[in-house]
C-alpha cells in the first residue's frame, strides 16, 4: 500500500519520497545551525554597536567604526558572491567546500551582520529612561545588559530574528545549489533543470508553508513575551 | 549631605558649546526636602544628575555623604548609587514585569539574599500603600500607582538620599498631591534626605523646606521656602511664586484704581505665619481721613505655616499714607508699593 503511494509520488514529482525528506532535513539543518550561530554572533555584534555608539554605555568610536563598517560591507554583498568569496575560509574550517556543513560557514558570515542590524534596532528601541534608571541603581554594564537591555528588547528581538530567519531560508536555497543540498537544490537541479514543473511547484509550496509557520511562531512567541505591556 | 561647589558643565552641541551649568553651588543638609525649581532648559536635570554621578562636572566638585565623587573609582561609584534612590517623571519601570519584580531589581543587583528581598519588597510596598498590587503588572497600573512603584523601587535599598526628577509632572493634580504626601512621609518617617527638581511651584510650596531657583544654568535665588516665597528678589522667582500666590489686583479692580482721582497708593502686604499680632487692618481703618480698600486677598498654607497676601488701596493725604506705611511696617508685615501706569 505504502509502496504504491511512494511509486505514484515518484511518477508525479520525478524524485523519490525519501529524497524529499533528505532535502528537507538538509534545509532544516543548515537553517537551524546557521541561525543559532548567526544569532549569537549577531547579538554580540549588535551589543558592540549599541554599547560603543555615540552616547552609548561604553562609547568607543574605534570599535563602533570597525563593527559598523564590517556589517555594512558584508550586508552589501549578495549572498552568492559571499558564498564563493569565502570558499578558502570554508575549506580551512570544514575541510571541503561542498555539503550542508560546509555551507554553514558562508551562511553564518552572511546572516550574522544582518541579524546584528536587526537586533541593534531592537536594542535601540529600549527606553533610554529604563537604562538611566538601571544606572542610577548602580547596575554594572553586564547587569544592565542582562537585566534590562535584553529582557526589555526580547519581544522585538524575536520578531527581528524571525525576519532574519526568513532571509536565511532564501540563502540556504542558494547554498544548496552550490553543494549544500536542501529544498532549494531540489527545486533548481531536479525541478528547474529537468523541466520538472510539478516538483518546482511542490518546493515552492513547501517553502511558502515553511515561511508561514516561521512567521506564525515568531509572532506567537513575541506576542506571548509582550503580553503584559 | 550633598555639597556641590562651583560646578560647571558644558555640552558640545555641534560647533556650539552650550553651558548647562555655570558655576553652581548648592548645599543640602541631612533631613532637607530641597527643591530646585526652574523652567525647562535651566539646567536642573543636569544638576540633579551630578549627585549620583550620572553627569560629571567639567570643573567644580560634588560631595555626597562626605565622599568626593571625583575621587571614587567606578566600583565605588556604583556602591554609592545604591545609597541614592532616584525617581523619574516617566517612572522608567519595566512595564511588562510585575510590581514585585520591579521593586526587587535594585536588591537583586546588590546581590541580596532571596529571603531578604522578599521581606524588603513587602515592606516598601506596604509603605507606599501598594501591597495588594505586588503581583500586578506595571502596565495595568495608573500613573500614580506607577510612581508609587517607582518610589518603592528607589527605597528598596534603604537609601539615605532620594533624587526626584520631576516626579509629579506627569500626574494629575490629585495624584500629584498624594505622591507629594508620600514623599513627605519618606522624609519624615524614613529620615531620607530629598533633592527634587520641578517646574511646578506647588511642589515646592507643599513639601520643600528649602528652594533654589535656577535660570540659564545658574542658581539665581535660594533659601528657606517661606522667605523666598515671602520676598522673591529675582524676576524669575516672582514669576514662579505668582503661579501659587496670587499677588495681582483682580482685572475688575484695576479700573477702580485708575479712575480714582484722589491721592492714593496701592500696597501689597504679606503676612507670614503669626508674624502680625495686632489687628493691623482694623487699626488702619481707624486712622482719621484715611480710606482703606481691600483689592485682593489670598491665604496659602506652606511649611506648616500660613502666608496671607493683601492688596490695599490707601486713599488720603501723602503724610497720612506715610504714617499708615510706618504702622504697617511696624506691625511686621512685608510691604511693597505697587506702581501703575496711568
Amino acid at each position: 500500500m505504502t509502496a504504491d503511494w511512494q511509486e505514484r509520488f515518484k511518477t508525479f514529482f520525478g524524485i523519490k519520497w525519501p529524497k524529499l525528506l533528505e532535502s528537507l532535513g538538509q534545509t532544516v539543518y543548515m537553517l537551524g545551525l546557521a541561525l543559532l550561530i548567526g544569532a549569537v554572533i549577531g547579538l554580540l555584534l549588535a551589543l558592540l554597536l549599541v554599547l560603543c555608539r555615540k552616547g552609548g554605555l561604553k562609547q568607543n568610536r574605534m570599535v563602533y567604526a570597525i563593527v559598523n563598517v564590517y556589517v555594512n560591507i558584508v550586508r552589501s554583498m549578495p549572498f552568492i558572491i559571499t558564498l564563493v568569496f569565502v570558499f578558502p575560509l570554508t575549506r580551512l574550517i570544514v575541510g571541503k567546500t561542498y555539503g550542508s556543513t560546509a555551507m554553514l560557514v558562508p551562511l553564518v558570515i552572511f546572516i550574522s551582520p544582518y541579524m546584528a542590524r536587526l537586533i541593534e534596532n531592537s536594542l535601540l528601541e529600549v527606553s533610554p529612561g529604563v537604562i538611566e534608571a538601571a544606572q542610577a541603581m548602580g547596575a554594572t554594564t553586564r547587569q544592565i545588559i542582562t537585566r534590562f537591555l535584553l529582557p526589555e528588547a526580547l519581544p522585538s528581538i524575536v520578531l527581528a530574528m524571525t525576519t532574519g530567519t526568513v532571509g536565511l531560508l532564501g540563502a540556504t536555497a542558494m547554498a544548496g545549489y552550490v553543494g549544500g543540498g536542501g529544498v532549494g537544490d531540489l527545486a533548481l537541479t531536479y525541478g528547474y533543470q529537468r523541466y520538472n514543473f510539478p516538483l518546482l511547484i511542490l518546493t515552492i509550496v513547501i517553502l511558502v508553508v515553511f515561511v508561514q509557520l516561521l512567521q506564525l511562531l515568531g509572532n506567537r512567541v513575541s506576542g506571548k513575551l509582550r503580553q503584559h505591556r | 549631605m550633598i555639597q556641590i561647589d562651583h560646578a560647571v558643565k558644558t555640552f558640545a552641541d555641534g560647533k556650539q558649546a552650550v553651558h548647562t551649568l555655570r558655576d553652581v553651588s548648592l548645599t543640602v543638609e541631612k533631613g532637607d526636602i530641597y527643591g530646585i525649581v526652574g523652567f525647562s532648559g535651566a539646567g536642573k536635570s543636569t544638576l540633579l544628575r551630578l549627585v549620583n554621578g550620572l553627569e560629571k562636572p567639567d570643573s567644580g566638585s560634588v560631595t555626597v555623604a562626605g565622599q568626593d565623587l571625583s575621587g571614587l573609582n567606578h566600583k565605588e561609584l556604583l556602591l554609592l548609587r545604591r545609597k541614592i534612590g532616584m525617581v523619574f517623571q516617566q517612572f522608567n519601570l519595566l512595564e511588562g514585569k510585575t510590581v514585585r519584580h520591579n521593586v526587587s531589581i535594585p536588591l537583586l543587583l546588590a546581590g541580596t539574599p532571596k529571603k531578604e528581598i522578599e521581606a524588603r519588597v513587602k515592606e516598601v510596598l506596604r509603605f507606599v500603600e501598594l501591597e495588594e498590587k505586588e503581583n500586578a503588572y506595571v502596565s495595568q497600573l495608573s500613573g500614580g500607582q506607577k510612581q508609587r512603584v517607582g518610589i518603592a523601587r528607589a527605597l528598596a535599598t534603604s537609601p539615605d538620599i532620594l533624587l526626584c526628577d520631576e516626579a509629579t509632572s506627569a500626574l494629575d493634580p490629585q495624584t500629584t498631591e498624594s505622591i507629594l504626601r508620600l514623599l513627605q512621609r519618606v522624609n519624615r518617617e524614613m529620615g531620607v534626605t530629598i533633592l527634587l527638581i520641578t517646574h511646578q511651584m506647588q511642589v515646592i510650596q507643599m513639601i520643600c523646606n528649602k528652594v533654589a531657583v535656577m535660570e540659564y544654568g545658574r542658581i539665581v535665588e535660594e533659601g528657606a521656602v517661606l522667605s523666598v516665597f515671602g520676598i522673591p528678589r529675582e524676576k524669575v522667582t516672582r514669576r514662579f511664586v505668582r503661579t501659587v500666590i496670587n499677588d495681582r489686583i483682580p482685572e475688575k479692580f484695576i479700573s477702580v484704581v485708575r479712575n480714582e482721582t484722589r491721592n492714593q497708593r496701592v500696597e501689597l502686604l504679606k503676612f507670614i505665619g503669626d508674624s502680625v499680632k495686632e489687628p493691623l487692618i482694623a487699626n488702619l481703618c481707624r486712622m482719621e481721613g484715611l480710606e482703606v480698600n481691600i483689592l485682593g486677598a489670598t491665604i496659602q498654607e506652606m511649611q506648616g505655616s500660613v502666608m496671607s497676601v493683601f492688596i490695599l488701596q490707601l486713599i488720603g493725604e501723602d503724610a497720612l499714607i506715610d504714617r499708615a506705611e510706618i504702622q504697617i511696617d511696624g506691625a511686621g508685615a512685608l510691604r511693597e508699593r505697587m506702581v501703575f501706569q496711568a
